[in-house]
């Protein structure tokens, strides 16, 4: 027998209101070193002047408690629950969007979610949050709040390929998407692709990509030569910045892999802007 | 090159995509909800919320003001979801657009017919770019929230030539430059 570690959902209301105004305000070092670098292999002056401002923006915004984009997403959470966990209080769900609700009053970021898609009355207080759960060893909780903005996020696409497909498949599926979207995502881009399981478990897996730093690689050697050929690929499609023309369309390429059907191969690809959000805690 | 808004025509014909613009003047915000508006009352007959002659069309929806500042983070929306509203707006007389994106090829079309431009603003720079904005005035549609119809007073807004009024747009023309593969 052993002790069930008991929280209160109140807890998480001040932790996810604090993360929500921090991904938005304020961009990691490690996306901003990436814009620096992004700068620097920048072969187009116009497409360096776009970087040298975005990375401005970044300080600025940084420096001044600004969200650095209007676009301040729709709230995807992702929690990470220990099996040792028990929860007392109000439902969890309900728990979350009041942390959203808070944050995005209180940090002065854009409500930018409609109730219905059909009606689409703006809910007013941007939630509810999509919210994912999973079940993990331990007694922790890991919440990473993670702003989807809107402009990346209608580029996204998913292929149900065929096992004869293979990474040619995957190249050619990833490249048309980047090719047709050009610069209506915001590039530089990080693309988050899952590859695997089943359609949905793709979409996700292509989001949770979306956790990693730029720079980190997949820990299986296959995948993690893939995104690095990828990466490449897609650097020399010539977008650039903002779609302007230039040698630097992304800044990287996160794969998450899972196992498959004999008959599957789902390809989900998640566009997301060069304000390359996320924020997260451990309770 | 520093323009002074209205757009006129003759200011219009003298720039060329690429070119880097600092507006100063009025700019108006309307973006998907309220083009649905517009193009409904165009098509009922009814009066427009604000008169489209020559006005330069700002594709945003910004974030709230903080305490002592006039507008919150504000930037270009991707433009391509007001393509299908393009010609309809030009021909209630808009002069120019400032969106982010590339557009469907009959927009550059159009921008050649009604001797328009589409500007590029620098999307992901908003922090920044709500600095250029000194004056916010609501004139329509104040139940959108975000999305309702504002007037923005800027001072050296900075943007790019997208599309030119010969129809010519920069990603045509740029793209292929960087192109690789």
């Amino acid at each position: 027998m052993f002790a069930m570690r008991i929280i209160n959902t109140q807890e998480v209301i001040p932790v996810i209101r604090k993360l929500c105004i921090q991904a938005c305000q304020h961009l990691s070092a490690n996306v901003t070193n990436a814009l620096k670098d992004a700068r620097t292999q920048e072969e187009s002056p116009l497409c360096q002047e776009i970087l040298e401002l975005l990375i401005e923006n970044a300080e600025y915004a940084d420096k001044n408690n600004l969200a650095c984009c209007q676009d301040t997403g729709m709230t995807l959470i992702f929690m990470e629950i220990g099996q040792e966990v028990c929860w007392e209080g109000q439902p969890l769900s309900e728990a979350v969007d009041e942390g959203v609700r808070q944050g995005y009053r209180d940090g002065y970021l854009r409500k930018s979610v409609v109730a219905d898609p059909i009606r689409r009355t703006n809910t007013g207080d941007n939630t509810p949050a999509v919210l994912y759960t999973e079940i993990v060893p331990g007694d922790q909780v890991t919440i990473t709040v993670l702003p989807k903005g809107a402009g990346s996020e209608n580029m996204c696409h998913v292929s149900m390929l065929t096992p004869a497909d293979g990474t040619a498949g995957i190249k050619k599926a990833v490249l048309e998407a980047v090719d047709r979207a050009g610069g209506k995502p915001c590039p530089p881009l990080v693309i988050g692709i899952g590859l695997g399981g089943t359609m949905d478990k793709a979409a996700v897996l292509s989001k949770k990509a979306l956790r990693r730093d730029i720079g980190e690689r997949n820990k299986v050697p296959h995948l993690a030569e893939l995104e690095k050929e990828l990466l490449e690929e897609i650097n020399k499609t010539g977008i650039g910045a903002l779609g302007m023309g230039g040698t630097v369309t992304a800044l990287d390429v996160h794969i998450e892999g899972y196992p498959t059907h004999i008959a599957c191969l789902p390809l989900a690809i998640t566009f997301q802007c060069h304000a390359y959000r996320h924020a997260q805690a451990v309770l | 090159m520093k323009i002074t808004l209205p757009f006129t025509l003759e200011a219009r014909e003298s720039v060329k995509i690429g070119d880097v613009l600092e507006l100063t003047g009025d700019i108006y915000t309307a973006r998907d909800a309220a083009h649905g508006r517009i193009q409904e009352a165009v098509e009922k007959g009814e009066p427009l919320p604000i008169d489209l002659k020559g006005k330069t069309i700002f594709y945003c929806g910004p974030c709230p003001a903080g305490p002592g500042r006039v507008i919150g983070p504000l930037g270009p929306t991707t433009s391509a979801r007001m393509d299908p509203y393009m010609e309809m707006m030009f021909q209630q007389g808009m002069a120019a657009c400032i969106g982010k994106g590339d557009r469907a090829p009959y927009v550059a079309e159009l921008c050649r017919k009604y001797k328009g431009v589409y500007l590029l603003g620098v999307g992901g720079a908003a922090a920044l770019c709500a600095n250029s904005v000194k004056e916010v005035e609501e004139l329509a549609y104040p139940d959108l929230g975000t999305e309702s119809i504002k007037r923005y007073y800027v001072e050296g807004f900075k943007v790019v030539v997208g599309i030119d009024t010969q129809g010519r747009s920069i990603q045509e023309v740029n793209i292929p430059k960087y192109r690789r593969c």
